[in-house]
């Protein structure tokens, strides 16, 4: 009992951090196309718009794959490949802009290719943290709505920190790149502890099944 | 009785007419609220003005004086022309940011050779430029609505050059961050023949003066820092070559550029005294801006 409690605070926390690093990388997606594309209101709103548009694939693709037997040490996947989706944004994306510069003249569509090209996948990929913490915390269907809103306000609050901190004070402490690799770094954390989690309860579950005296497990006590 | 009727109405008139002379003198010509900013053209006496956003009193603005269209109103400004003392006669010259368009159109006729481009970002800038500067094109002035970065490394694509830079992009309510960082100004001075000067009208207060000054030296080396004691703002002037004329030379320019430059107020012969390289900025705990790092904003406000 205790232990679904932990776990429901461990994918509440994840949930909240994943929604934290979507601002943060967000804001920095502005930052790191400004050299290329300048920093007008069409360059935000080809951020804004690849960020929607992945974050809807990952809600989508993230229900979908929670109704394959969902459980922690498939969630923690999605914030390990999210760290290894970074990567290429962290050593690649002024070789991609150098390119997406030379081929596309007018800076609304190159910063819509360059965001789409740097910021999709990642973006993705993070979008399906949420649904799938979903499913991981409903028990029942009366309190699927409950769960639901409470994830929603757990990981939109996360973004709001995430953006605040990232436009307030970390882009005045540390560079673009550090921010980004201090992300995947996280996010790889989170991976982590999902999998040591999930490992360290099917160990303590199983330890509790050879403990428990065959006679509880009658099947009519069970229904 | 008909003869009372007209002098009623003639008097209506007068009223009138008069009502309007008094609200002409602090006019209020145009407004638009443009993607970037809210600009504003006000007409007081014989001064058009063009204000930009205001913040806490401070405006930013640039003047022209309707009876006397060649005034450069502001000092910064006519500190802007101090680019010639180190190249009276740049052929090629870009300039960044229009404002009302004063400099570029000094810099035609005072230099009838020279070839401009003038860049822009804000379309509404420069329709009201046309409408209300006397700002033209010219075949010898053209002018690009785009975001200055983007020009730049446009330009250094196309292996275009010039002679001389004029970088006027920055006011004190908003400041383009990526036109502050080493890699732009490495872009620049790219774009600048080996004799090749850039002017740049920055800050020369808050925290960001340190950062900038640091980044300027990192990229140019050594360089002309013009302040005025009239004027909060400064004027960088820096070399692509590094190198700085003597006191002498800048004199012996001055005088013979003063009876052109007087139409428009200039008066350059007392500029070369002010023209310092000596370090008066705080390098402890500063560090240059960088594409990576550039909070420019946030560090104008310390």
């Amino acid at each position: 009992m205790q232990s679904t409690q932990m776990t429901n605070y461990l994918v509440m926390s994840l949930a909240f951090t994943s929604g934290f690093i979507i601002m943060c990388v967000e804001l920095l997606g502005g930052r790191i196309l400004s050299p290329y594309f300048g920093s007008s209101i069409y360059v935000w709103g080809s951020v804004i718009t690849i960020f929607m548009l992945a974050l809807s694939i990952g809600y989508l693709l993230g229900g979908r794959w929670s109704l394959n037997n969902p459980n922690l040490a498939r969630y923690s996947i999605f914030f390990l490949v999210a760290a290894v989706a970074l990567i290429p944004t962290i050593l690649w994306g002024d070789a991609i802009m150098d390119q997406i510069f030379l081929h596309v003249e007018d800076p609304r569509y190159g910063s819509l290719i360059a965001s789409a090209i740097i910021f999709f996948v990642p973006t993705v990929i993070l979008g399906m943290v949420s649904p799938y913490s979903v499913r991981l915390l409903v028990e029942n269907r009366e309190h699927s709505g409950q769960v639901a809103g409470r994830l929603y306000f757990v990981s939109t609050a996360g973004s709001a920190l995430g953006t605040l901190a990232t436009s307030f004070y970390l882009v005045l402490w540390f560079e673009v790149n550090s921010i980004l690799i201090s992300a995947a770094l996280v996010l790889t954390a989170c991976g982590g502890i999902a999998q040591f989690w999930h490992h360290f309860r099917t160990e303590e579950s199983e330890a509790g099944s050879t403990c428990r005296p065959p006679l509880l497990k009658n099947p009519l006590y069970e229904e | 009785m008909k003869n009372k009727i007209v002098t009623s109405v003639l008097a209506l008139l007068a009223i009138a007419l008069v009502t309007t002379t008094i609200t002409v003198s602090a006019q209020e010509l145009h407004r638009e609220k443009s993607l970037y900013r809210n600009i504003v053209v006000k007409q007081d006496g014989d001064r058009r003005c063009l204000v930009f956003a205001v913040k806490r009193g401070d405006q930013h603005q640039t003047c022209m004086s309707t009876r006397d269209p060649k005034l450069l109103v502001f000092p910064y400004v006519r500190m802007t022309l101090a680019g010639l003392l180190l190249n009276p006669k740049p052929k090629r010259v870009l300039m960044i940011g229009l404002g009302g368009g004063s400099m570029p159109t000094a810099i035609t006729e005072l230099v009838p050779t020279a070839h401009l481009d003038v860049v822009e970002i804000d379309d509404a800038v420069v329709r009201v430029a046309r409408r209300f500067f006397d700002y033209k094109d010219t075949m010898r002035m053209r002018t690009y609505v785009s975001d200055g970065r983007v020009f730049v490394k446009r330009a250094a694509l196309r292996k275009n050059s010039y002679d001389m830079i004029f970088l006027d992009a920055f006011t004190g309510d908003y400041i383009p961050e990526h036109m502050m960082t080493f890699e732009f100004l490495e872009e620049m001075k790219q774009i600048l023949n080996e004799d090749g000067v850039l002017v740049a009208n920055t800050f020369s207060t808050s925290a960001l003066y340190d950062y900038e000054s640091m980044t300027y030296e990192a990229v140019f080396g050594e360089f002309f820092n013009f302040k005025m004691p009239i004027t909060a703002n400064r004027v960088v002037i820096a070399t692509r070559s590094g190198k700085l004329p003597e006191p002498e030379a800048l004199k012996e320019t001055a005088t013979s550029l003063a009876p052109d430059l007087r139409a428009y107020g200039v008066d350059i012969t007392t500029y070369p005294t002010f023209l310092e390289t000596k370090v008066d900025w705080q390098t402890r705990n500063r560090r240059i801006l960088t594409d990576q790092y550039s909070p420019a904003n946030l560090l104008q406000g310390r």
